[in-house]
C-alpha cells in the first residue's frame, strides 16, 4: 500500500485452495473499502440449455457432469426433482441408500477441504502440500478419511467420480448385505478420526469476526437435513421446496457469470454448515452435538472462520450416519420403482456439503425435459461473501497489503466456494486509491 | 518387480481435457502390455492412491503452458517438481501437479514417475479433442508404449 493511501487495490488473480478458478477483487479509497467483486468467469447456464429436449431420465447422470466435485448433490436435486414431477416418492431402503450415498460425499468434501484446503489457513502453511511435511500423520489421517467417503460414493453409486447407479425413482442397482457390511468396521475409524478432528479444528485461533447471517438450510421433522425438508431461516422463512421461486431471485452482476441469489425483500443470505448447523443443532447424534459443545461451539455459530469446525462436526455426524445404516442395511426387493412419464413441473432441493442446490424442471407428456433451472450453492453465497468483505476489510488496513490480501483470501476459502459449479475460473485484486 | 502404471488423467466432458484418458483408453485397446493401464479424474487424493506401491508410473495430461496446441513435453516428475508456468487442465483446487508434491512431502512418491503433458486449446464443456489434440493423442500412445518396452527390457 502506498504510504499516503489514497488508491490501493488487493487482488488475488488466481483464488489458490478452492475448487475451480476465480479472481477477487477490493479496493481502497481513501482508507475506505470502496469496491469488492468475486468474479466468476465462465457461463453456468450451458447445461440448463443443454438438458432441454433430453428425457426426465437423463437428468441425474447429466447434471452429475456439471461439477467433478459435488456430483452426488446433483444426482439427487435432479432425481427428487423429476420423482416430484412424475407425483412418486422414494421411502424406505431406497431412502436409505440415498442418505447414506449423501453421507459419502460429505465425507470425502469436508475430508478434503478441512485438512488439505482449509486446516493451512491456521497453521500458518502456503499450502496442504507445505503442511504435509510437517505433519504428515494429520495429512495421512484426512486422506485416509476422504478415502473412506469415496469408498461408500463407490460402492454405493457404483464408482467414485459421478456416480452412475442413481437413477430417477431409485437405483439402477442396489449393494448386498455382504457388500456393504466390511465398510462398518472402516466407518467406525472414520467416526473415531471424524472426532478427533473436530478436537483438533477446535485448538486452532479464529479472528474475531462475526455476521449477522440469515441463515437458509432445509430442516426436516426428524434428521440432520440432506435430501428433503422444508427450507427454513433463522429470519422469518419456513417454505415448501415448490415455493423456492417464490422467495428468491437471482440477480445478474457484470463482475460474475454467476448469479447473485437473493431472498426477496431481505437481501442476501448463507448456505452450507453455519447454516445447517445453527438451523439443525437439535438433529445432530448426541456425540456430534456432545462434540460441538466440547469444541467451544454454541448452538448457533456465527463466525465464518470456525465454519472448519462445524464441518468437522458435520463429517463425524456423517461418519455416525453411515455407519447406522450400514449396520441396519435391508435390501429392497426391487431396486426403483416403476415411473410414468406425464406433464407437470418438479423441484428438488437438497444439501450439497457447500449447502443447498436447487433444481426445477417442466416435464411434456412424454417427459422431455422443457426447461430447467439449476441453482447452485457457491452462487446462493457469492454476495454474502462480498459483503463479509466489506465488513472485515476496514478493521485491517493496519495490515501490509500482502498479509491483507492473504487474510481476505482466506475469508473467502471459509464458505469452501465450488466454483467449478457455481461456474469455473478464480483470481484477488486488491485496489488502493 | 511390479507393473508399471499409466494413468491417463482429465475429463472427457470438457474438451481437450479428455485427452489423458482417451490415451488410457486406446492404451487398454491395445492390450495392457504388462502394464496397469487407469483413468483418473486427476483428484490429488485418488492419484496418490494410484501410486500407491508402484515403482514406475506414467502419467498423461492435458495442460496449458506447453507450447502450440498438440505440443507434447516429457517431464521427469520425480527428478522436480513440475514447471511453475504449466497448468494441468483440472479444474481440481488440488490436481496432478499437487498430488505429485503431496506425494513427495508424504515420502510416497514412486521411484520413477513420467509425466507427458500435452498443449490443450480448448476446456469448454462438452465432450471432444481438438484436431491439434487429436494429432498428438497417436504420438502421445507411441511414446507411452515405447516407455512400457523400455521398462519391459530392463527388468527382463
Amino acid at each position: 500500500m502506498s504510504p499516503s493511501g489514497r488508491t490501493k487495490s488487493l487482488s488475488v488473480p488466481a483464488l489458490a485452495r478452492v475448487e475451480g478458478e476465480g479472481g477477487l477483487y477490493v479496493k481502497l479509497k481513501h482508507g475506505a473499502v470502496s469496491e469488492v467483486r468475486l468474479q466468476i468467469y465462465e457461463p453456468p447456464r450451458f447445461f440448463e440449455a443443454f438438458l432441454r429436449g433430453r428425457r426426465f431420465s437423463e437428468a441425474p447422470d447429466i447434471t452429475a457432469r456439471i461439477c467433478g466435485i459435488c456430483p452426488v448433490a446433483y444426482q439427487m436435486s435432479a432425481a427428487h426433482a423429476m420423482e416430484d414431477a412424475l407425483g412418486v416418492k422414494v421411502e424406505g431402503p431406497l431412502r436409505e441408500l440415498r442418505r447414506l450415498l449423501y453421507c459419502g460425499e460429505w465425507i470425502e468434501s469436508h475430508a478434503l477441504h478441512v485438512y488439505l484446503l482449509h486446516a493451512p489457513d491456521f497453521l500458518g502453511y502456503e499450502s496442504g502440500i507445505h503442511m504435509a511435511r510437517d505433519h504428515a500423520e494429520l495429512v495421512q489421517r484426512g486422506l485416509r478419511l476422504k478415502k473412506i467417503g469415496n469408498q461408500l460414493m463407490t460402492l454405493v453409486g457404483g464408482r467414485e467420480i459421478h456416480p452412475v447407479s442413481v437413477c430417477v425413482g431409485g437405483f439402477y442397482r442396489v449393494p448386498s448385505r455382504e457388500e456393504l457390511r466390511p465398510l462398518a468396521e472402516s466407518l467406525r475409524w472414520a467416526r473415531d478420526a471424524a472426532l478427533d478432528t473436530v478436537r483438533w479444528t477446535a485448538g486452532f485461533e479464529f479472528p474475531d469476526f462475526e455476521s449477522d447471517y440469515e441463515f437458509v438450510a432445509l430442516r426436516h421433522e426428524r434428521e440432520y437435513p440432506m435430501n428433503e425438508g422444508r427450507l427454513v431461516s433463522n429470519k422469518g422463512l419456513d417454505i415448501a421446496i415448490s415455493e423456492y421461486t417464490e422467495h428468491f431471485r437471482e440477480e445478474q452482476v457484470p463482475h460474475s457469470n454467476a448469479l447473485h441469489s437473493v431472498r426477496k425483500g431481505h437481501g442476501c443470505y448463507l448456505v452450507g454448515p453455519l447454516a445447517r448447523y445453527g438451523l439443525n443443532f437439535d438433529r445432530l447424534t448426541p456425540l456430534a452435538q456432545q462434540a460441538a459443545r466440547e469444541a467451544g461451539l454454541q448452538p448457533v455459530c456465527r463466525n465464518p472462520f470456525q465454519s472448519i469446525v462445524v464441518r468437522s462436526v458435520e463429517a463425524l455426524y456423517a461418519c455416525e450416519e453411515a455407519l447406522r445404516i450400514v449396520e441396519s442395511w435391508d435390501p429392497p426387493a426391487r431396486p426403483a420403482l416403476e415411473l410414468t412419464p406425464r406433464e407437470g413441473v418438479g423441484h428438488g432441493c437438497t444439501e450439497a456439503p457447500r449447502g443447498i442446490l436447487y433444481h426445477r424442471y417442466r416435464l411434456d407428456s412424454e417427459g422431455l425435459i422443457r426447461e430447467a433451472t439449476i441453482i447452485p450453492p457457491t452462487s446462493q453465497n457469492q454476495k454474502t461473501i462480498e459483503n463479509d468483505l466489506w465488513r472485515f476489510v476496514p478493521g485491517r488496513l493496519e495490515l501490509a497489503q500482502p498479509e491483507l490480501t492473504l487474510r481476505c483470501e482466506q475469508l473467502v476459502r471459509n464458505y469452501d466456494p465450488c466454483i467449478s459449479c457455481a461456474t469455473h475460473f478464480l483470481k484477488l485484486t486488491l485496489d488502493s486509491q | 518387480m511390479n507393473e508399471p502404471v499409466v494413468i491417463g488423467v482429465g475429463n472427457p466432458d470438457r474438451g481437450d481435457d479428455g485427452l489423458g484418458r482417451a490415451v488410457a483408453r486406446r492404451l487398454k485397446q491395445a492390450g495392457s502390455r504388462g502394464a496397469t493401464i487407469l483413468e483418473s479424474d486427476g483428484a490429488a487424493d485418488r492419484l496418490i492412491e494410484a501410486f500407491r506401491g508402484a515403482e514406475r508410473v506414467i502419467l498423461v495430461d492435458a495442460a496449458q503452458g506447453v507450447g502450440a496446441p498438440g505440443s507434447v513435453v516429457r517431464l521427469e516428475a520425480h527428478g522436480a517438481a513440475l514447471p511453475a508456468g504449466l497448468r494441468p487442465g483440472s479444474s481440481h483446487a488440488l490436481g496432478v501437479a499437487e498430488a505429485i508434491e503431496l506425494a513427495r512431502a508424504l515420502g510416497e512418491l514412486p521411484p520413477c514417475v513420467v509425466v507427458y503433458a500435452v498443449e490443450g486449446s480448448h476446456f469448454a464443456p462438452g465432450p471432444g479433442l481438438s484436431a491439434e489434440v487429436q494429432h498428438a493423442l497417436d504420438a502421445v500412445v507411441e511414446r507411452v508404449l515405447g516407455e512400457l518396452r523400455c521398462f519391459a527390457r530392463r527388468s527382463s
